[in-house]
């Protein structure tokens, strides 16, 4: 079945590219004259338009895309100048750094106020939970990020404004793995280091906010199901403690089907939080993304594109393994 | 035991814990300005190249010219790298003598050479606004006879076809492209033959008062006091932040953790009204909000028609209460800040006016028609006010909401009815926006001027040979005469109904002062910003 899963993966990346490429032409924006501009005279457009190769058949363009692929070239981005590898490779740890962070306080809040909520259904506990979780999903991102920053930022003082770094930190860590947080730390550049977590926590915390919300609703589902097996019963009846019962067995039944919902949420927030991104200026991906796309730039859209994907078919494959090791009878 | 309160507690504090250690700086470091702009629009720094607004205005503080407007009245024109210049009587040599005393970035002195070397490249290279310079006749063949260096501190420049207007060509030397590059440089990073193209796409070469230090796409860009320069500015760095979200930005200012912010909105700009620490500087640009009408359409063929649309709309009501600060009227097709502007306008909202012509064109039961416009603010308030103000006289407006690259394309496809867009002028003479909207001389397909005019079908001979002749009036005064009567007659009868000039507004942080906002973007200068 594993081996099924690895086979899939090219024909699903094949599917991406191809679905991508098509939109990418005949979406209703010239890219030449996202290119050239507005104003750019005819034979400059026309110029442009055949170093771009766009007056090749559809098919020749495909197939150029596809074997410059093949050899690890994406192409280059019109908006950056830049290859559209070296971009995702500078655009993307911002996005890991960020997504990272958030799933881990999502997973440390959220499964544990689930499962409490579920093991006190229908207390006050659950009832809060639930008002908080709902806020959590309801509340558009943007509406949270600029209310942080009102309250956090400007009215309370103890949080940094919007970017990576103070400006006064700006070019100070030698980049390594282009996630500040850890390039700091390796550069054993301590105040640099607190200024970057510092502007990390908010878009970190209300992306965890988001992704924790939907983690405890679905935990606190799959507990209420499992607390009702007969297997609980069973265990309550053996004289087990409270938590064990709670933990071992109602717990360890579920954790297969969150590993799931988890590995999901993570891709969903790798694939970059365009909204977050944007009002917290963090140079991610979902920015990177968003801007191609607006400015018609279809190596960058097609590359970040099959990154995305890259992601997702990863995690899912990531998913599967864990299957394997928390479930004895998947084997 | 782990208890469910002892977990909750010490998550909430884990959570909480970066925020808490960290203290809010209240201002930014000494000696540098930081300012928040949206910078997704930069392409390219090479001046032969770059024609978007940031790019643009980094370019303007790293590179110098041969000539630049003066910033106190643009009408007048000044040496910057020329310390004078002559133009022969018969309008065609020009003749610049450069100052001894400049330096480029990396230490070379600026020569005539340079400044050759710049205009061969622009030609050479061709790319988007190559035409600026291009326009006068310059060909790849041609450049090299007719721009030269006659010693190490003379340039002679001769036009090629036929004379033009000295203010124009003037105009189109001190616009961006016409910025002096350090020719050693460059040629020392060129590949393939591309005169120092792709490196210069990201980095600078030039005599003015900074030199670029890092562009990250979509992040930020440093300039950093150019060590050579003979006037020192007197912020040794500035840091443009791209802040994408207005209220981010004015939040940021707010806390004084940057010094400038570029793209406030009109609801924003009216809540600092009120603030003392802040203050706000504007200058008009030679950006224009405008609707094109396409003359495929039958109905929007006749002139009593485009009367009407330009009597429907309450032009007063849109700048007042949409874009209060940032948008003001301009019925012409030459905004305020452009030589040769008419600075008034005719149009005001009357209804029965409107309907009145609307049944000289045999259409007193209006019509129905779509509008094509950019889905962004302040854009789409002012559709639906248009829509409102032609619904008055029976016409029946769909709105076509769309990105402002797709808007774009379909105007350039010639696909639209209406269509309300926004145009920036190419250089500060009125022939950009006069060529641009009068001069239609071939509506096919094949036409090698493809602008407004074009765009929408417009074919008005008369106006198209009253602009080509501006152009090449010589003398000043009949110049800005015949522009003067070109757009009362573009008023008349144009199918175009124009509706705003753009201001361009900077909120200053506290204690920030000495910015200047240039009508064009590569015209705004950072070098006297200070901070108290």
């Amino acid at each position: 079945m594993l081996a099924g899963s690895f086979a899939s993966i090219p024909l699903t990346l094949f599917g991406l590219i191809l679905v991508t490429f098509l939109i990418g032409r005949v979406m209703p924006i010239d890219p030449v004259i996202a290119i050239a501009g507005d104003h750019a005279p005819p034979d400059v457009i026309a110029a442009v338009r055949d170093k771009l190769g766009l007056d090749k058949p559809l098919l020749v363009q495909f197939w150029i895309y596809l074997v410059n692929l093949v050899h690890g070239d994406l192409g280059r981005s019109v908006m950056t100048t830049h290859p559209v590898t070296a971009d995702i490779v500078q655009f993307f740890p911002a996005t890991l750094e960020l997504a990272t962070t958030a799933i881990i306080i999502a997973i440390v809040v959220g499964v544990p106020l689930g499962v409490f909520a579920a093991a006190r259904q229908g207390s006050r506990f659950d009832h809060v939970v639930r008002v908080v979780s709902l806020a959590g999903q309801s509340v558009p991102v943007f509406v949270l990020g600029l209310l942080c920053l009102l309250v956090f930022y400007v009215k309370l003082g103890i949080a940094p404004g919007t970017g990576q770094l103070d400006v006064a930190y700006e070019g100070m860590v030698p980049r390594v793995t282009g996630m500040l947080v850890v390039d700091s730390l390796i550069a054993g550049d301590w105040d640099s280091f607190w200024d970057a977590l510092a502007h990390l926590a908010q878009p970190a915390l209300v992306l965890a906010y988001f992704s924790m919300a939907y983690i405890t609703r679905m935990t606190r589902a799959f507990m209420i199901e499992s607390l009702s097996g007969e297997y609980i019963i069973t265990a309550r009846a053996k004289g087990l403690s409270a938590s064990r019962v709670l933990w071992r067995h109602a717990f360890g039944n579920i954790a297969v089907r969150l590993v799931t919902v988890l590995a999901l949420a993570y891709a969903g927030l790798l694939e970059g939080a365009v909204i977050t991104e944007t009002v917290f200026s963090w140079p991610g991906l979902g920015l990177y993304l968003t801007v191609s796309l607006l400015n018609a730039d279809m190596n960058a859209v097609l590359g970040a594109t099959l990154v995305v994907g890259l992601i997702y078919l990863i995690l899912n494959l990531l998913a599967d393994v864990l299957y394997r090791l928390l479930d004895p009878r998947v084997a | 035991m782990l208890t469910r309160r002892t977990l909750l507690a010490s998550s909430a504090a884990a959570v909480a814990a970066p925020a808490v250690l960290t203290q809010a700086r209240a201002a930014t470091p000494k000696g540098i300005a930081v300012m928040a702009r949206r910078i997704d629009d930069i392409v390219s720094f090479d001046p032969a190249e770059s024609y978007e607004f940031t790019n643009g205005e980094v370019d303007g503080n790293c590179y110098r010219r041969l000539i630049r407007p003066n910033l106190d009245d643009v009408t007048k024109i000044e040496g910057d790298l020329a310390e004078s210049w002559t133009v022969s009587p018969d309008g065609l040599t020009f003749t610049f003598k450069l100052r001894r005393d400049a330096k480029f970035d990396s230490g070379n002195p600026v020569t005539a050479n340079d400044a050759v070397f710049s205009l061969h490249r622009v030609v050479k290279l061709n790319k988007t606004p190559g035409f600026i310079i291009t326009q006068f006749g310059f060909k790849p063949d041609n450049v090299e006879q007719m721009i030269r260096a006659l010693d190490d501190y003379t340039l002679e420049m001769k036009l090629p076809e036929e004379a033009e207007a000295t203010s124009f060509v003037q105009y189109c030397l001190s616009a961006n492209i016409g910025s002096v590059v350090d020719m050693k440089t460059a040629m020392a990073n060129q590949t393939n033959g591309d005169l120092g193209n792709a490196w210069l796409k990201s980095r600078t070469a030039g005599a003015g008062p900074y030199k670029l230090t890092e562009w990250a796409a979509s992040d930020h860009v440093i300039i950093d006091t150019n060590p050579q320069a003979a006037e020192k500015p007197l912020m040794r760095r500035i840091v443009i932040r791209h802040v994408a979200d207005p209220s981010a930005q004015l939040l940021l200012l707010q806390k004084g953790d940057v010094d400038m912010a570029r793209d406030l909105t009109s609801d924003q700009l009216k809540s600092v009204a009120g603030d003392k620490d802040l203050t706000v500087v504007s200058s008009p640009q030679g950006t224009s909000m405008y609707i094109a009408m396409n003359q495929t359409m039958p109905e929007l063929q006749k002139v009593q028609v485009h009367q009407a649309i330009k009597w429907a709309i309450d032009y007063d009501a849109i700048a007042n209460n949409i874009t209060p600060n940032t948008w003001s009227v301009c019925q012409s097709f030459l905004p305020d800040a452009l030589p040769g502007a008419l600075k008034s306008n005719a149009f005001k909202k009357d209804v029965a006016k409107a309907k009145q012509l609307l049944a000289e064109a045999g259409l007193a039961n209006g019509f129905a028609a779509t509008m094509d416009y950019v889905n962004t603010s302040p854009s789409s308030e002012i559709a639906q006010a248009i829509q409102a103000d032609l619904a008055a006289i029976g016409i029946k407006l769909s709105l076509l909401p769309g990105d402002q690259k797709q808007v774009i394309t379909k105007t350039r496809a010639r696909q639209h009815q209406l269509a309300m867009l926004r145009w920036g002028t190419d250089y500060f003479d009125p022939n950009s926006n006069c060529q641009a909207w009068c001069e239609n001389p071939d509506d096919s397909d094949q036409s090698k001027l493809k602008i407004l005019a074009w765009r929408s079908h417009f074919v008005d001979q008369e106006l198209t040979s009253e602009s080509q002749a501006a152009v090449r009036e010589l003398d000043p005064a009949k110049r800005i005469a015949l522009y003067h009567k070109i757009q009362q007659q573009f008023m008349e009868r144009a199918p175009f109904a124009m509706l705003l000039q753009q201001d361009a507004v900077t909120v200053l942080g506290k204690g920030v002062s000495g910015f200047k906002v240039g009508p064009m973007p590569d015209y705004t200068q950072y070098s006297k910003i200070t901070k108290a």
